[in-house]
């Protein structure tokens, strides 16, 4: 497809187009209240008021800023540059996910709505969205591939402990795809007082880039952190990518910086070559899904392929639009991470800094590993540490062989 | 034949005879592929010989998110089957055979993949009417709308109770054969209501067009047809039917019963 006249009149964020990425295909039924959500955002945007909320939702609750980290024993196996990692293990919750989702439910407040659903796929974002719910008193559902409450039972417990009702997705791959699936089924029923929060940086306009801008804040703390303790901009920042979320939070107050090369990790899974891998932008092709134009994983037909990876939250036929536009243009790189090289990396911090990181954030520290090794020992590299990584001890113990009925086979 | 008459599509031409008999049209969705391709064929014409004036079939895709619990079952089935767009068209073939209008309903990313103008030529020749594009918006719809007008086919969209009144205009000025009314807020799946929110809308898009307004989700009794039939030109029945093949013990029972259905809501359309 190429883009339309039309689209290119728009410019390039004119209804949520990143180029010929983006746009809005949503079904009729909600297309109003996507009206509705992108009028309230850009509102908000210049909202004193709601601003300050926010800004004091991040800093007292959400434990905002977020540290950067140097991770010199880590760094000695990545070319032997300085490496740092921008703590969003730290926030409240665990994961970055928590930022966008204090933007979006204090939104939904705004707009007098009193429930809040999501999609979860590692459950961070089911979590953070139980959570902000808890906080401001807004009912919450939770949609789960059962597949991944099986991953991530301990998540499943915590959405629940804080109220929310959690409901496993039986059909099709019965992952993060298929929760999406079913919860725009339960918006367009209900979206006269709900609000769908979407936890990546991706679906129809305006969440792509309404998501970014809640989490362009780890960027804009990390630019100002390393420019304090490293005395320059870094060579490359590099960070996960399965929607995307996180990687465009911390690449895109960096964007303008062209000498700092930002760098996507993707989920490769078993290998590209196998075919069982979530690497979207390195082994798909643009199309439709979830409401944007996209790279997406599909076979001939343009239905969409089981992905696989061993990371929940990486496990996503599609990607964030604006991804796929800075992949197109050039301005940011992706490439595939497999579950081994992720897991290796994910040994590697937890015995050379003593930080769990999540396996989802495991990929990046591979890149990192990889990408410094390219660069030398004069590099700085700047890693997004998208997440903590006590949800996968049970994954990774059993990857390693450290639990009881593993260990003994 | 008056070159009017030849521009008029079989979509249209349905729903002037079932005008001019003082009745809505009867319009029935099954999926291609389910329970099997040919076994979808063979339900569609029984539809067809039982009073369907128009026929939609389903492309199966694999996130089907404006649909409800009963068509998705069918769909995943049908996409294990191995269905493929050449058995859509092929069924399109077969059913339009029959004598009635066939649309193809389908998620647009399959149409994108395909190839716009490729899927349009090809649906022509199979003797399709037109395509029913579900989350496809007007504002996205660009090249379709071309391509459609060229190869003669009906673009139909939805509009939902939600629609403000200057969505409906953009989405009537859009539409050929009819537009899709949307009773609810919701997916598809039957409903013992239609929603009082139905003839509302059907109200609404009037002001708008001349075009005929069906109605579709949540109709499947003969009772419920007969009560859209009352102030829409169009009753869109598709879970029910489909519902007839997941409880069939076989194809030709399956079949059998999707003929009695049909027969039942088209005696409803006629009240």
């Amino acid at each position: 497809m190429t883009t339309t006249p039309a689209q290119e009149a728009r410019g390039l964020e004119g209804l949520g187009h990143f180029g010929r990425f983006g746009g809005r295909l949503a079904p009729e039924a909600l297309m109003s209240a996507l009206d509705e959500l992108t009028t309230a955002y850009e509102a908000a945007k210049t909202d004193r008021q709601f601003q300050a909320e926010l800004a004091a939702l991040l800093h007292e609750y959400a434990s905002r800023p977020t540290r950067l980290t140097e991770l010199p024993r880590f760094a000695e196996h990545a070319g032997g540059g300085r490496v740092f990692a921008k703590r969003e293990d730290l926030a409240h919750t665990g994961s970055h996910k928590i930022n966008n989702v204090l933007g979006q439910a204090l939104l939904t407040k705004k707009m007098g709505k009193s429930r809040i659903i999501a999609e979860t796929g590692a459950g961070q974002h089911g979590v953070a969205t139980a959570t902000a719910a808890a906080l401001l008193g807004l009912d919450c559902v939770v949609y789960m591939g059962a597949e991944d409450t099986r991953r991530q039972a301990l998540n499943v417990a915590r959405m629940r402990l804080l109220g929310a009702e959690v409901v496993p997705v039986t059909i099709g791959s019965q992952t993060l795809k298929d929760a999406i699936n079913e919860t725009f089924r339960d918006w367009v029923a209900t979206v006269e007082y709900t609000h769908y929060c979407i936890g990546s940086v991706m679906g129809p306009h305006p969440f792509p880039t309404m998501v970014r801008d809640f989490q362009r804040i780890i960027g804009v703390e990390a630019r100002e952190q390393i420019l304090a303790k490293a005395g320059r901009l870094p060579d490359a920042v590099i960070a996960c990518v399965g929607g995307g979320s996180n990687a465009m939070g911390a690449f895109h107050a960096f964007i303008g910086d062209e000498d700092v090369r930002l760098i996507g990790c993707e989920a490769g899974g078993d290998g590209l070559g196998t075919g069982r891998h979530a690497a979207t932008i390195s082994g798909g092709s643009p199309g439709f899904i979830h409401g944007m134009y996209t790279y997406l994983m599909q076979d001939g037909e343009g239905q969409t392929l089981p992905t696989h990876s061993i990371s929940a939250g990486l496990d996503y036929p599609g990607v964030g639009p604006e991804h796929s536009w800075l992949h197109e243009t050039g301005r940011a790189s992706y490439r595939p991470i497999t579950d081994s090289q992720a897991m290796e990396a994910f040994s590697l911090l937890c015995r050379t800094e003593g930080i769990i990181p999540a396996i989802e954030s495991a990929h990046a520290l591979a890149g990192a590993l990889e990408v410094g090794q390219n660069l030398g020992k004069d590099a700085v590299i700047v890693i997004s540490l998208s997440g903590r990584g006590d949800k996968d001890v049970d994954i990774a113990g059993r990857w390693f062989g450290h639990l009881g009925e593993e260990a003994a086979k | 034949m008056t070159p009017m008459a030849a521009q008029a599509s079989k979509v249209a031409t349905a729903f002037e005879t079932a005008a001019a008999a003082n009745r809505a049209a009867l319009i029935g969705y099954l999926p291609a592929g389910f329970p099997s391709v040919d076994g979808a064929i063979d339900a569609a014409v029984a539809m067809v010989r039982n009073g369907a004036d128009i026929v939609e079939i389903g492309l199966p895709y694999t996130d089907p998110l404006m649909d409800g619990p009963v068509i998705q079952e069918a769909v995943h089935h049908a996409l294990l089957g191995g269905v493929h767009v050449g058995d859509v068209l092929r069924t399109v073939e077969a059913v339009a055979g029959s004598g009635a209008a066939v649309l193809v309903m389908t998620y647009w990313n399959p149409v994108d993949h395909y190839g716009v103008e490729a899927f349009a030529r090809d649906l022509a020749s199979a003797g399709g009417s037109g395509l029913i594009t579900p989350d496809l918006p007007p504002e996205e719809a660009g090249s379709w709308l071309d391509v459609a007008r060229e190869h003669r086919l009906d673009p139909v969209f939805l509009v939902a109770p939600s629609s403000p009144d200057e969505r409906i205009a953009l989405i009537s000025s859009v539409c050929r054969g009819f537009v899709y009314a949307a009773s609810v807020m919701g997916v598809t799946g039957a409903r013992t209501s239609v929603g009082a929110a139905a003839s509302g809308l059907v109200a609404r898009v009037r002001q708008h067009t001349t075009l005929p307004v069906a109605v579709g989700l949540g109709v499947s009794t003969g009772s419920q047809a007969s009560e859209v039939a009352s102030f829409a030109d169009g009753v869109i029945v598709g879970s029910a039917f489909v519902k007839r093949l997941l409880g069939a013990d076989d194809p030709a029972s399956g079949a059998e019963s999707v003929g009695r259905l049909a027969a039942e809501l088209a005696a409803g359309v006629r009240r």
